[in-house]
């Protein structure tokens, strides 16, 4: 034990070292919304498969809360079924068994009181049982509407805090529909819980190769000394779908595209190209070099809306040679509703290091293929020896990071097309991360959860972060709410709107999906 | 194997012609379908006797995912003069549209006592430049191995096969000074080793790790090896001074010292355990405090005992691995380094009896 500045620290634990897994403190996760669909298709089957792999606390309890009647064994046979249907592995009927075990259920709507008295004891019986104090962690997965009412009622009950263990708050997207929104949640949230107590989802931090991004531009001598305005040209960042709304009408048709992946996924990968190199990889230097990256992209005004920002929604068309309906003939869209299924924007990040270089997102539903990529153009050489007839040209280098569905990175180079004359094609140099690792990569939701238990935020994204994204995104949400349409369309299975040119620099192209 | 596989093969054939027909199959592949892409992860090089090829092929196709990207199995039958080989290039499956397939490469080789001296020079030419080599040769064949641990960083042994504990930790201990070893028998120790750190993980419970007075370990008669590699690493992880134990007949006992009382050892071989490796492992400390640990269904069975002697009894998930499932552990292993391994080898080798 050292004691520094009058504090005692706690002493190390040295059985940790050379574990690739490191303990999860002994702790009870509730699940708010947990006979809804995330809970069943992704929060369950993540518990199942740390159950599977030994990686969930040595003390682990699981309570559902949820508004349907039922009782604890029919809870927990939901919970298999659960389980069963999307597993990434067949579950090993032990292993299932004593997961389910001791799994509780609370029935009751969220504004009930008597739910939270019942959750008190509930875990007071749990930790009662185990003789010791148990971690919480509470899980959102309802309606965002409902984050608030929950947080509140959790303050009310004396379950934010917890004598000698920690408690923590888990918060499903979306945080927020607008500024204003996110602002209150913000408020709401932090007027019951610490900010270090809470861990807002965004499940593409927990995906292994955007952490990878982090690895590849640091810990890579040969990329940081380009990584800057003197030799990127501009930077196109992708999240194509091929696929439509399916069932998920009702959600879709009041949150867009916008909301849906750039207001928090596609800045996020921004965040990850853009930042400067953190001091160390902790939860707090990671997140403020994103802050700072988010802060320094200016704001646009309602003027500005129709120059850096498109939007489209897909019509009938043709997908994996299938005919399929337009968003508006899709089951459940108003056919008058002018919620976008493609936005673009182009951002600018103000700051030394990247003054002047063009950031390009784009995503949408319908598109002719699944991609989520982001491509690195690079300045084209000064001067150029080569006679460019008679080929393709010589084309600037391009890095292109794939994060699905083939994972790598490809960086395009020009090369002497072999025979007698000095002809130069582009080639592409491949690098694929399945074939360069023999581990599978864990779920996302399985590795976020797991660092939500261990209280590490570092994939999670802090309160500022969320109203500095909103900046950015608030402005164009009113903007476009202000001149409802008509929108710019495109054909499903397309490469997306025509107007999304509009966004381009001169010279610049979007890149094929 | 929904995939297919394309398949060479040669009798009285040299190390060239079979790195040029390893070329050439990959050729054929990607000219069959550019979304077969080689993996390009990790080669392994298996020593093992040709009559056992067929048990070696049986245990490796049990790894799954964590297959080597290129395997060479050097078949050994010593009177065998020349050098037949099998070169495979396997795929997972056709490649769904869009879709990445890996192409895994297998080099069977059968050779004799007459290339011993050579072998360098066989195995050197078929395994992939630049990418990190594991050895195994699991019918022991130590001067093969001294031999190819030139073209090695990183060797895969298992002490339990060693008949006797001072043997096995030993040869562990020299193998060690020559590339990295992945011992399966410590690896089998894993799912206990990160209990006991996360049952002395939260704060309260870490000051107990320096009163620890006694550890139990129970284990299969022939895992002896096992037992003392776990209570090694406690020894060296806690700064234990450790002194040969005594067989007194139904188990290794004696004494290790800790900064503040000395720690009671017991290293019981169980014979009722049908499956290798450790069974039970009990934890004491001075406050009163027990631990302990025991196979069970669907995890290892938690049993503790608080200072003021409430027992409690639950299971903490987890799946088996299976014999397949540390093999491939241990092939994954090869590309990571635990740090901890050789501070415990040795603290176990001053335990010997």
């Amino acid at each position: 034990v050292s004691v520094a500045s009058g504090v005692e620290s706690q002493p190390e634990n040295p059985l940790v070292e050379g574990l690739e897994r490191l303990p999860v403190a002994p702790t009870t996760l509730v699940i708010f919304g947990a006979t809804g669909d995330l809970a069943k298709r992704k929060l369950l089957p993540a518990l199942y498969n740390l159950a599977h792999e030994g990686a969930l606390p040595g003390r682990f309890h699981l309570v559902g809360v949820s508004r349907k009647e039922k009782a604890h064994e029919d809870y927990r046979e939901e919970c298999e079924q659960a389980i069963r249907q999307f597993s990434r592995r067949t579950p090993d009927e032990d292993v299932l068994a004593a997961l389910l075990e001791d799994i509780k259920y609370i029935p009751g709507e969220f504004d009930e009181d008597s739910v939270y008295t019942k959750l008190e004891q509930v875990l007071g019986k749990f930790e009662k049982d185990a003789g010791e104090q148990l971690n919480r962690a509470f899980y959102l997965s309802t309606a965002p509407n409902f984050f608030g009412l929950i947080v509140g009622k959790l303050g009310e009950h004396g379950l934010s805090q917890h004598e000698d263990a920690e408690v923590r708050v888990i918060i499903e997207k979306p945080f927020g529909t607008c500024m204003a929104e996110a602002l209150e949640l913000n408020r709401q949230v932090l007027s019951v819980f610490e900010e270090p107590q809470v861990f807002r989802i965004d499940h593409y931090l927990g995906k292994e190769t955007v952490q990878n991004m982090m690895a590849f531009r640091f810990a890579n001598g040969m990329f940081e000394p380009l990584w800057n305005r003197n030799y990127i040209d501009s930077v196109q960042i992708t999240a194509a779908e091929d696929l439509g709304i399916g069932t998920r009408a009702d959600y879709y048709d009041s949150a867009g595209a916008l909301r849906d992946l750039i207001q928090n996924h596609m800045l996020q990968l921004l965040c990850h190209v853009a930042m400067e190199p953190p001091v160390s990889f902790t939860a707090e230097e990671v997140r403020n070099e994103k802050v700072k990256v988010l802060q320094a992209i200016p704001h646009p005004t309602g003027e500005d809306v129709p120059e850096i920002a498109v939007r489209a929604q897909y019509l009938a068309g043709n997908s994996g040679g299938e005919d399929v309906p337009g968003y508006l003939e899709e089951d459940g869209v108003p056919p008058s509703s002018t919620t976008e299924t493609y936005a673009a924007l182009r951002l600018e990040v103000d700051n030394w290091r990247w003054a002047g270089v063009p950031f390009y997102l784009r995503t949408g539903k319908r598109l002719a293929r699944k991609v989520t990529e982001i491509a690195v153009t690079l300045k084209p050489v000064p001067h150029l020896a080569f006679s460019q007839e008679g080929s393709l040209g010589v084309q600037p280098n391009q890095l292109v990071l794939t994060l699905q569905p083939n994972e790598g990175v490809s960086l395009r180079l020009g090369a002497k097309i072999p025979g007698t004359r000095m002809i130069i094609r582009p080639v592409n140099m491949e690098f694929l991360y399945g074939t360069a690792f023999l581990s599978q990569s864990p779920g996302a939701y399985e590795r976020l959860i797991t660092d939500a238990m261990r209280g590490d935020a570092t994939l999670f994204t802090r309160n500022d972060e969320v109203e500095a994204q909103w900046l950015i995104c608030d402005p164009i949400v009113k903007a476009w709410a202000q001149t409802p349409g008509p929108l710019a369309t495109y054909k499903a299975g397309s490469q997306g709107p025509q107007e999304a040119e509009l966004l381009l620099r001169e010279g610049d192209h979007w890149r094929a999906i | 194997m929904a995939g297919s596989d394309a398949v060479w093969s040669a009798q009285g054939t040299t190390p060239d012609a079979i790195e040029a027909a390893l070329r050439q199959l990959l050729i054929e592949r990607h000219a069959e379908d550019d979304n077969y892409v080689p993996a390009r992860v990790l080669n392994m090089i298996a020593f093992v006797d040709r009559e056992w090829t067929g048990e070696i092929a049986n245990r490796l196709s049990g790894v799954g995912r964590y297959h080597a990207s290129r395997l060479v199995v050097l078949a050994y039958e010593p009177r065998r003069t020349r050098l037949d080989a099998r070169v495979m290039v396997a795929s997972e499956g056709k490649p769904a549209p869009g879709q990445l397939s890996l192409l895994r490469e297998t080099v069977v080789v059968e050779l004799g006592e007459r290339h011993l001296d050579d072998l360098l020079t066989i195995a050197d030419p078929l395994v992939v430049t630049d990418l990190p080599t594991l050895l195994w040769a699991p019918h022991g064949h130590h001067d093969v191995v001294t031999e190819l641990l030139a073209l090695a960083q990183s060797v895969l042994v298992d002490s339990l096969d060693e008949p006797v504990a001072r043997d096995a930790l030993q040869r562990a201990e020299s193998l060690a000074e020559q590339a990295y070893v992945v011992d399966l028998a410590w690896l089998r120790s894993t799912p206990w080793r990160e209990r006991v750190a996360a049952t002395f993980d939260p704060a309260p419970l870490r000051r107990e790790l320096r009163t620890i007075t006694s550890v139990t370990v129970r284990h299969h008669p022939e895992s002896t090896v096992a037992a003392m590699l776990l209570a090694g690493w406690l020894a060296s992880r806690l700064d234990w001074k450790t002194s040969p134990l005594l067989n007194d007949g139904t188990a290794l006992a004696g004494k290790a010292h800790g900064a503040r009382q000395d720690v009671t050892l017991r290293l019981q071989a169980a014979p009722e355990l049908l499956v290798r490796g450790l069974e039970d492992l009990t934890v004491e400390t001075a406050s009163g405090r027990c631990m302990r640990l025991s196979r069970g269904q669907g995890g290892l069975r938690a049993h503790t005992r608080d200072p003021r002697g409430v027992k409690r009894e639950w299971t903490i998930p987890g799946a088996s691995r299976g014999e397949s499932g540390v093999l491939g552990e241990g092939i994954r292993q090869s590309l990571l380094r635990d740090p901890t391994y050789m501070p415990a080898l040795q603290a176990a080798r001053t335990m010997l009896p």
